[in-house]
């Protein structure tokens, strides 16, 4: 069985389309991001290991409905309450005030529930409570750990490749990360530190992705007679030549992270959505946002490569 | 490393074999052949800081204070009985606790937590004067003004008389008080505005008081101790009380006539003795009185500043203050030697257990505050843990039928190259002292998803090879080639996103940062090495020309 076997596909000649698709998702959640600054106040759903605040699960051993669980925490003016994916298992959050005992929350939180529905009844399965404090550090950090990869794959592309494809692969993490947050915005996902590491991954992954791609541009670009080839139709064809490597492996990761979303752990399920979403958005840019921002640099700051080249075939000739 | 099929082969088996040692090492050790983490087996993770809510500690006391908690800490943790805590200074100001599968995470917080500061002191007998009550509440009239005060309720003094009579035979000052204060009230609400110069005369917190049972006790009702503790802690009440004296509570609830009354304590505020000279303590069950009680003793020196002391001051009482409570002030019958107890009332003897072990392992000099905390049950752990093994076994079962699908013969070698490679992730981990949690299993599980695409992109180049019409064994060797690359550059940039999150992430991001890094070097071994063994061995014997199954 071989797929794509022979195929020929003009990516670039499709560019534009793709670029409008690529921008209305980008305006879609920056507008997500807009609206959640209006009305939750800010532009993401931050967790508890941002914001700070408290995170309670408990579990009651008999059948009890959101209403009966909020109005036992002092209703509309209590904490928030929603049902977690179990039978009979709720999620309680409550902000936690500025010098306040973190277990304060959690003490109160079991009181009440003691009250109203009777010691032995539920029993408490997670908690998560968080200092504002700490949770502003984390915030900086996961910012600069961000930026920081950002600077270093940047750094190797420009080594291992040429200055313009870390620039090209730079430009579509970014489409990236912009299209996910936008998503996670949009369906107001929240942001605890799985998330983070989510993230990343995409950056990871989508980047994985990108260099295979160029890989096989870079190696093209290389053969005998490749100046004389249409830049264009190289790249296509190098897109072309690994396109089954492309499907098949977004295919087998897909499965497997479909596999995790379904019958993993539920704590992980928002993890899992998050790398599905960003497999598919990684291997959309590496063909429809990484080549052809390739093409792009090109034509508007002229073809460093060639210099390049040339300086290299100097040097090689001086060394000889 | 070998040039032989066989040297390759032996390489991979003895590698592998390494991998399983280690595994089955742990497993021999520990009971579970890789570390999991809190998320998976259900335990308990804290941040602590020392509180500096007042803000007046210099950053080297605070530093001062993390050091000796984080040597008292290990000290409790130990005597407690968790198995392998983790107990680690992150920066200079804050102390990371693990405790692994703790069923009772109040009690393992109160050992944390609780100071364990001992005092002894000497009860002032004669209390506090009625001028020195006044001395106070006019202090509090005067900063907290009668308004605030009447927001507290604390303005008029509701008529208590009866039970007062009762309690006491209504011989005490307080009771004047009272019928003084009620009828400046009645005065006030006819005339519609609280003059002025009534207010020295309100009662804000001696009106709060009855005379105790003891001298040198007054007793509030339990409703009132919020209120009482509120104006005792402000600053006004701290300065106006007199010299050298303290109020502290006692730390149990008495019943009389029907309500609940806390007591009082008014000490000598120095103390003449702390905690520091204890060298023992023990949790017993009084069988006269059917309570828990925790039996200490002092060193040498302690002893004998304690003998000499209670022997100047027999007929006095004695408090024995636990963390700024009263414990209990028995009277000084005679001179005391070398040790001592201290009565837990109605506490369960597991409590008084607690207390004797705080006590050894001595007291925290400064107070520790909780800045982070999270628990999982070890339900949650363990459903955690069988839905992760069932994605893992349903992912791994997806993943073969793919490849075997795909790529036949050669789909076939790349999972048994990916079992192995499973098998020295594992090994990896258990070698380094990593602990798996559960962003961790999603990050193995993404590994294997780059040691898929390894050996894609490898089949793939191999296929382009072959339909370009090279002879089997070259265009193996040619894909392996070119290959290569691709895969060096995919994997180090993915690492170096792993490294950094390593670097900047805490707990769980960092098991996933771990595992991921781990999970790459394992991969790229796999796909080069063991994946090229294998399809030497099966190229063995064929000749240049005989087509593969790939």
């Amino acid at each position: 069985m071989r797929l794509f076997a022979n195929a020929n596909y003009t990516f670039i000649d499709k560019r534009r389309t793709a670029y409008v698709i690529s921008a209305i998702a980008i305006v879609v959640g920056l507008g997500a991001m807009m609206a959640n600054i209006a009305l939750i106040g800010s532009w993401q759903n931050y967790g508890v290991d941002f914001t700070g605040g408290s995170l309670v699960q408990v579990h009651f051993n008999s059948e009890r409905d959101v209403g009966e669980v909020r109005d036992a925490l002092g209703g509309v003016s209590g904490p928030e309450v929603t049902r977690f994916a179990g039978e009979n298992e709720f999620v309680i959050r409550a902000p936690l005030d500025e010098g306040a005992s973190v277990d304060a929350v959690r003490t109160s939180i079991e009181g009440q529930l003691q009250a109203a529905f009777g010691a032995g009844s539920f029993e408490i399965s997670r908690t998560e409570l968080v200092g504002p404090k700490i949770g502003a550090e984390l915030q900086q950090k996961a910012l600069f750990a961000i930026l920081f990869s950002f600077v270093l794959t940047l750094i190797y592309l420009a080594i291992r490749f040429e200055l313009r494809f870390g620039m090209a692969a730079v430009i579509a993490t970014m489409h990236d990360i912009l299209i996910t947050l936008g998503f996670l915005a949009l369906f107001r996902v929240e942001i605890a530190l799985p998330t983070v590491a989510a993230i990343l991954t995409i950056v990871g992954y989508s980047l994985n992705d990108t260099i295979v791609v160029f890989d096989r541009i870079r190696e093209n670009m290389g053969k005998k007679g490749a100046r004389k080839v249409d830049q264009v139709e190289l790249i296509d064809r190098s897109i072309n030549e690994t396109l089954p490597r492309t499907v098949l492996t977004s295919g087998t990761t897909l499965a497997v992270l479909v596999a995790l979303l379904l019958v993993g752990p539920a704590v992980i399920r928002d993890f899992s959505t998050v790398l599905i979403l960003g497999v598919l958005i990684g291997t959309y840019s590496s063909i429809f946002v990484a080549s052809p921002a390739l093409v792009e640099i090109r034509k508007r700051m002229g073809d460093g490569g060639d210099r390049e080249r040339a300086r290299k075939r100097r040097a090689r000739a001086a060394s000889v | 490393m070998f040039k032989s099929v066989r040297g390759r082969l032996i390489t991979v088996v003895v590698i592998a074999f390494a991998a399983m040692w280690q595994l089955y090492a742990n497993y021999r050790d520990t009971g579970s052949p890789i570390k999991l983490g809190l998320d998976l087996q259900g335990g308990m993770h804290l941040v602590l800081e020392v509180d500096d809510s007042l803000g007046t500690l210099t950053p080297e006391a605070r530093e001062a204070g993390i050091d000796q908690a984080e040597q008292v800490l290990r000290t409790r943790i130990d005597e407690f009985g968790v198995e392998e805590p983790l107990i680690q200074k992150s920066g200079s100001e804050r102390i990371i606790v693990e405790l692994a599968g703790i069923s009772d995470p109040e009690r393992a917080r109160d050992i944390i937590q609780q100071a364990a500061f001992l005092e002894f002191k000497l009860v002032d007998v004669s209390a506090l004067s009625e001028q020195e009550l006044a001395r106070v509440d006019r202090a509090l009239v005067t900063s907290f003004g009668v308004d605030s005060l009447a927001a507290l309720g604390r303005d008029v003094e509701a008529p208590t008389g009866d039970l007062e009579n009762i309690l006491f035979g209504g011989a005490d000052t307080t009771a004047a008080a009272d019928s003084m204060a009620a009828d400046s009230t009645a005065a006030g609400d006819t005339e519609a505005e609280p003059a002025e110069a009534e207010a020295p005369n309100l009662r804000p917190f001696s009106s709060l008081l009855r005379m105790g049972d003891a001298p040198g006790t007054y007793l509030v009702a339990e409703e009132d101790v919020a209120t009482a503790r509120l104006l005792l802690a402000s600053e006004s009440g701290q300065s106006s009380l007199p010299r050298n004296i303290s109020l502290q509570w006692g730390n149990e609830v008495d019943a009389a006539a029907g309500r609940n009354y806390r007591r009082l304590y008014v000490l000598v505020e120095e103390a003449f003795m702390t905690g520091e000279y204890l060298e023992d303590a023990q949790a017993q069950r009084d069988p006269q009185f059917n309570q828990a009680i925790v039996n200490f003793q002092f060193n040498r020196a302690g002893g004998r500043l304690f003998s000499r002391f209670t022997g100047q001051n027999v007929g006095e009482y004695l408090a024995i203050v636990l963390d700024g409570e009263v414990m209990s002030a028995p009277v000084i019958r005679d001179r005391i030697g070398a040790s001592g107890q201290i009565e837990m009332a109605g506490a369960p003897l597991e409590e008084a257990r607690d207390l004797a072990l705080v006590l050894r392992a001595g007291a925290l000099t400064t107070p520790l505050r909780i800045m982070e905390e999270r628990t999982v049950g070890p339900s949650l752990g363990q459903d955690s843990i069988d839905q992760g093994e069932i994605a893992g076994i349903v992912g791994m079962i997806l993943v073969l039928g793919i490849m075997v699908g795909y790529y036949r013969m050669a789909g076939f070698l790349s999972i048994v190259a990916l079992t192995i490679y499973l098998i020295l992730v594992m090994g990896g981990m258990a070698g380094m002292g990593a602990t798996l949690t559960l962003p961790g299993i999603a990050g193995l599980i993404l590994s294997v998803g780059m040691a898929v695409d390894a050996n894609v992109l490898i089949f793939e180049r191999i296929r382009e090879e072959l339909a370009a019409g090279r002879a089997t064994r070259t265009a193996v060797d040619e894909g392996f080639g070119h290959a290569l690359s691709a895969i060096v550059d995919a994997n180090v940039t993915t690492l170096i996103t792993a490294l950094i999150l390593f670097q900047f992430g805490t707990g769980p991001v960092r098991g996933f940062a771990v595992t991921l890094s781990i999970g790459i070097v394992a991969s790229f071994f796999s796909a080069i090495y063991v994946t090229r063994t294998f399809f030497l061995l099966y190229l063995q014997g064929k000749k240049a020309s005989d087509p593969i199954s790939i």
